[in-house]
């Protein structure tokens, strides 16, 4: 490791960000095609896109599992960190000066939602895919859940994007995403509380 | 007097699992509540922002195909053919089938898989006013609309296709109808969900009675009555 610098993201933790954000990606374009008239026009084959899409996300979420399942009790002990909220996390979330943890209040928010969300994008899928075999598993709201859960991870998305590639304060961070690494005096300064292992 | 231990600063919770929690608990209820609320937020938001952003789908459509390939409208080559049980086969172009007296109307337009679009201004012909010069054999209780896309066919038993909102369509919101909404000309039934109303038609024939068409094969119900049918009911 180079001098300055403590590891911040496990590889584990790195294997499952980047699966996720892979998996998304993929989703999110395929299933833009089949939701834009434009794109859908455009590409026009909408049997392929859909089964991509369906087949896409299914191996998306098996692969999620299949890491999680790789990173066994460290991962938990992670998942503890992210949902655990202390004084100072709630201090921070109102604008306040607080120390933060490995991972600050509103990561810990975006982590939550996007977990939320990914239960209930496999839900909804897996019930628009089977409700088009079988009227028992129709509801009229299923799309609009799928659709609504797309616009909320969009915005999610920018925000994250944001931080981790254009705020001058905060893109550092994706050094850790990336090589594992942070610089110790950045962490000090983000993440005070934080005692790097 | 024992008193209950007063804490003054939290200690750690697991909010992060609330958040969690909640948002799946309240996702998976919506599948009961979300399309009316939906409906209600459209109403007012989707005139405002179809003006402010026009590429969004605002609008509310999703184009679905079953082919490959999305048929393409050549006014020299298209005509729509009526035929079957009937005493003389005609065939319409373009313009002879704008030629014919012209309804519109403002209807909305249902889809199957949950999706609404309200206020759809159309354009374009009744059924009788197309059949009347083919003068269909009484022996005819149906009709079978073929789409340009193959393989798909849909049928109406002429009484559905009678009934006053029911029209061939080559307008839609003062526009020719748009490829990806069937161009030249579609059938547009508002009381049954979208799939009754057969895009790119090229083909009506006066047929003995109903059969199923595409999606029906496919297990969708041939009376596709919007809100009670296909496993809905209002």
């Amino acid at each position: 490791m180079k001098p300055g610098y403590v590891p911040r993201f496990s590889r584990v933790e790195r294997l499952l960000h980047w699966v996720n954000a892979i998996g998304f990606f993929f989703l999110l374009a395929t299933g833009l095609i089949l939701y834009l008239p434009s794109l859908s026009t455009l590409v026009s084959r909408r049997q392929l896109m859909q089964s991509l899409h369906f087949w896409v996300g299914v191996g998306w979420v098996s692969a999620l599992v299949a890491v999680a399942v790789l990173g066994g009790r460290r991962l938990l002990r992670t998942a503890r960190e992210i949902e655990t909220f202390d004084s100072d996390d709630l201090r921070w979330l109102r604008g306040g000066k607080a120390p933060q943890g490995r991972f600050n209040a509103g990561q810990k928010i975006n982590a939550a939602l996007t977990a939320a969300f990914t239960v209930l994008f496999l839900l909804s899928g897996l019930l628009l895919w089977f409700g088009e075999r079988d009227t028992r598993f129709r509801f009229a709201s299923t799309v609009i859940l799928h659709d609504g859960l797309m616009f909320g991870s969009l915005a999610l998305l920018v925000g994250h994007l944001y931080l981790s590639l254009i705020h001058p304060a905060t893109r550092h961070a994706l050094r850790g995403m990336t090589l594992g690494t942070v610089s110790a005096q950045w962490a000090a300064q983000h993440h005070a509380k934080w005692e790097p292992e | 007097m024992e008193m209950p231990p007063v804490t003054s600063e939290s200690g750690p919770r697991r909010y992060g699992r609330g958040i969690f929690l909640a948002t799946v608990a309240g996702g998976a209820s919506s599948l009961f509540w979300g399309k009316a609320v939906w409906d209600r937020v459209t109403g007012v938001v989707s005139p405002v922002a179809a003006d402010i952003a026009p590429i969004l789908p605002t609008g509310g459509w999703r184009i679905y195909t079953v082919s490959g390939h999305m048929p393409v409208f050549d006014p020299s080559t298209w005509r729509l053919s009526i035929g079957g049980l009937v005493e003389q086969p005609i065939s319409f172009d373009y313009e002879a089938l704008r030629g014919l007296p012209r309804a519109e109307q403002v209807s909305t337009f249902h889809c199957v898989t949950g999706w609404t679009v309200r206020n759809v201004h159309w354009a374009g012909v009744r059924i009788s006013d197309v059949l009347a010069g083919a003068h269909p054999h009484f022996s005819a209780h149906a009709l079978r609309f073929t789409s340009m896309e193959k393989p798909y066919v849909d049928y109406l038993s002429l009484s559905q296709a009678s009934l006053h909102d029911v029209m061939l369509a080559y307008e839609m919101d003062g526009q020719p109808l748009p490829r990806e909404h069937g161009a030249p000309v579609r059938l547009v039934i508002p009381e049954m969900y979208g799939y009754k109303s057969v895009k790119w038609l090229e083909r009506i024939d006066l047929v003995p009675q109903a059969e199923n068409g595409y999606w029906e094969n496919l297990g969708y119900d041939r009376d596709a009555w919007v809100g009670r049918s296909n496993g809905y009911s209002s």
